[in-house]
């Protein structure tokens, strides 16, 4: 009888090793004269234990990570197959994890569980029961049930998703788009490329609802070049939904049409600037818009068009299938639902978690994460990207709700949270935030496309002691400016970290 | 894609790859793409062909290409090496990583080694922040890259040129 193992296809369990491990367990499996069969599921999330190897029992599938090659053979001896515990690799059953288990995966409940490329698979775990829906009911109604939901765009601006597409689908015109920002951006941020790495088959799933929402045929994904393998998996899979009737010209028989092509970025942090990202999308340099027209109104072409997160759209299935209620019974306040929270930087156990708004992110830093991976204090905190402020200890209580963030002058963004231990330079880091502006500035606007460039000569200043008091009343006033000043938010709130820095780790600058 | 095996480029290089691209709306990005990856770079010759193709200024076609990080107008090394240093790869050590690695190579960003094996670029996240620092070498992404391993992973690419030639 064969058994099933599964080793992770997808880019982090990949950078650590994976395909050596998946390689050394088929030439095990070969050599002792066993069957297996290997699956190339996706990652759960997990990344501390990455490539986290599973073997399918009668007691469920049972976790060993992080597999290094060099431990395969000996897993075998130990009896893999039979799904022994042999520690310290054996995690117990998958399910059971307790990183796993204290999550609230709405959107995430497939990922590392299925082949991301089998259609059974996706359909066996409740896939394509939200197109089924969305195909028997009204446009409004569809827009009415997102709206209900109270999801809010997950891309940064936490716009209302239902509110956007009520614009769309309001705007008369021939052709409209859907438009998926898959640009992200943010360092710390990954749920993205999961999405469309380990469950491809949902983004499909929510654009394509999207689509029957507000009367769009065509979609575009819009890729960054940085995630290869997203884009390969992707590719592969809307080809398959294609040809299983998906998507296409006639959609499960039902005579609605929805197209969707992946087009690629070309390393511009702007291009996740919707407006940006619509003008590269017709072939021109990511220059910022000036808004109005709304894109919901003239978008991509001059026509009405959503622009979505890849996070925003993946949430819809969920609603349209389980109802705006179920999905709205999550979360605290006017943030509703759950949110992918993305631990990176400094973190013992980094990965991905879900869970309802309201969490304090010490709580996801210490219990989920489990301090620094240096082992040395925490100290700064940065969420929500590189265009948000870090948080010193004082604001690690804060539960992680939108309004509760602004408050303070932080953000929740598309979800990282990067951390790093005492030995960080926050100096080092307030210039980086300057840096990065002047470098990925799309150039519109002076303030944003001068002041970065000022903005890293002050700091360095500073940072040698060069007439340091007046240079941080130059520092001040320049961050006012590039606040008030910027057409856009990369100039708009490049400030924050570098604010953040001035108000919260004075003594950095003082070195 | 940032492939090692470039081919030389041709015109008909660049007029097949356009012509396979050119109905999509707003093809430009993707006809960059196609030529970059077939030849490494996107020549300067290569300008004018499309900007006649897709009825567009020469300095239209030129401030695209020159807009994007992504794209480049000299051939690169054998091999694209880029190191992530945005934030989270920072917070583990990505720093001293990219001192290393300009150390070891002798040249900087946007430079090729003498004996055009490698090309260093900076990059701002692969979406591999919880196993940082990370790298690139051509479509791989590498993990929790130290001193040591940077090393490795150089003289693998560099060995393995060798058994090819
Ligand atoms: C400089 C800048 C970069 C951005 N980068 C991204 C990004 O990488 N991904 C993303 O979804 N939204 C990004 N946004 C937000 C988008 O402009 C837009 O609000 C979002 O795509 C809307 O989708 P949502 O409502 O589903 O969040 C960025 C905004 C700015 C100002
Ligand atoms: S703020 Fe910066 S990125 Fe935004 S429009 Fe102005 S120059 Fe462009
Ligand atoms: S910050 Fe380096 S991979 Fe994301």
């Amino acid at each position: 009888m064969s058994v099933t193992i599964f080793v992770p296809r997808e880019t982090t369990a990949l950078a650590l090793g994976a395909d050596e491990v998946a390689a050394r367990i088929q030439g095990e499996a070969a050599a002792r004269g066993v069957e297996v069969e290997l699956v190339r599921n996706g990652s759960r999330g997990l990344f501390w234990l990455e490539p986290l190897v599973e073997v399918e029992t009668a007691a469920g599938r049972i976790a060993y990570g992080p597999v290094e090659p060099g431990d395969v053979a000996g897993l075998f001896d130990a009896g893999l197959l039979e799904g022994s515990n042999m520690p310290p690799l054996c995690q117990g059953p998958t399910e059971s994890i307790p990183y796993l288990q204290a999550q609230q995966r709405l959107t995430f409940s497939r990922i590392g569980v299925t082949d991301p490329l089998s259609i059974d698979d996706y359909y066996a775990h409740d896939g394509f029961r939200g197109l089924r829906r969305a195909l028997g009911r009204e446009p409004q109604a569809i827009v009415d049930e997102v709206k209900a939901s109270g999801l809010r765009g997950r891309g940064g601006a936490a716009f209302p998703t239902g509110i956007k597409w009520q614009t769309v689908l309001g705007a008369p015109a021939e052709q409209k788009y859907i438009v998926c920002n898959a640009d992200e951006g943010d360092s710390g941020t990954f749920a993205d490329r999961l999405v469309m790495e380990c469950d491809p088959y949902l983004l499909i799933e929510g654009m394509t609802i999207a689509g029957l929402a507000v009367g769009a045929t065509q979609g575009y994904v819009y890729l960054r070049s940085e995630y290869p393998l997203a884009h390969e998996i992707f590719n592969e899979a809307i080809a398959r939904a294609e040809a299983a009737g998906y998507l296409g010209a006639d959609i499960l028989g039902s005579g609605r049409r929805f197209d969707l092509e992946v087009r690629l970025g070309a390393g511009a942090y702007i291009c996740g600037e919707e407006t940006s990202l619509l003008e590269s999308l017709e072939g021109k340099r990511g220059m910022v818009r000036f808004k109005p027209p709304l894109p919901a109104l003239e978008g991509l072409f001059g026509q009405p068009t959503v622009v979505n997160n890849v996070l925003s759209l993946a949430a819809v299935p969920f609603i349209l299938s389980r109802g705006a209620t179920a999905y709205a019974d999550y979360g605290m306040g006017r943030s509703r639902g759950t949110l992918a929270l993305q631990l990176a930087g400094n973190v013992k156990r980094g990965g991905l978690v879900e869970l309802a708004f309201g969490t304090s992110l010490r709580e996801l830093m210490e219990d989920f994460g489990g301090g620094t991976a240096s082992e040395r204090p925490l100290r700064a905190v940065q969420v929500g990207g590189p265009l948000c402020a870090y948080l010193p200890e004082s604001q690690w209580d804060l539960p992680l709700d939108y309004e509760a963030f602004a408050e303070v002058g932080a953000g929740v963004g598309h979800g990282g949270v990067v951390m790093f231990d005492d030995t960080v330079d926050m100096a080092e880091q307030a210039r980086f935030a300057m840096e990065f502006c002047s470098v990925e500035s799309c150039g519109k606007c002076t303030p944003c496309r001068i002041g970065a460039v000022r903005g890293v000569e002050v700091i360095d200043r500073i940072r040698a002691g060069d007439n340091r008091e007046a240079n941080l009343v130059l520092l001040g006033d320049l961050c006012e400016t590039m606040v008030d000043g910027s057409l856009c938010a990369m100039g708009g709130m490049t400030p924050f970290p570098v604010q953040s820095v001035m108000k919260h780790f004075p003594d950095d600058l003082q070195r | 894609m940032l492939n090692s095996t470039f081919q030389p480029w041709t015109p008909q290089l660049v007029r097949d790859e356009i012509d396979a691209l050119k109905h999509k709306p707003g093809a430009l990005l993707p006809i960059l793409h196609a030529i970059q990856d077939r030849c490494g770079h996107v020549p300067h010759e290569a300008v004018p062909i499309i900007a006649e193709s897709l009825q567009l200024t020469r300095a239209e076609v030129h401030g695209v290409i020159s807009f994007y990080h992504h794209f480049r107008t000299a051939p690169p090394g054998r091999h694209v090496l880029q190191i992530c240093r945005a934030e989270a790869c920072q917070a583990r050590g990505s720093r001293a990583l990219e001192m290393h690695a300009r150390e070891v190579l002798g040249i900087d960003y946007h430079q090729t080694t003498a004996d055009r094996e490698i090309t260093l670029e900076p990059v701002y996240c692969l979406g591999n922040c919880a196993c940082g620092p990370s790298l690139r070498i051509g479509d791989s992404i590498h993990g929790r890259v130290s001193p040591e391993k940077f090393d490795r992973l150089v003289d693998e690419m560099t060995t393995q040129v060798l058994e090819v030639s």
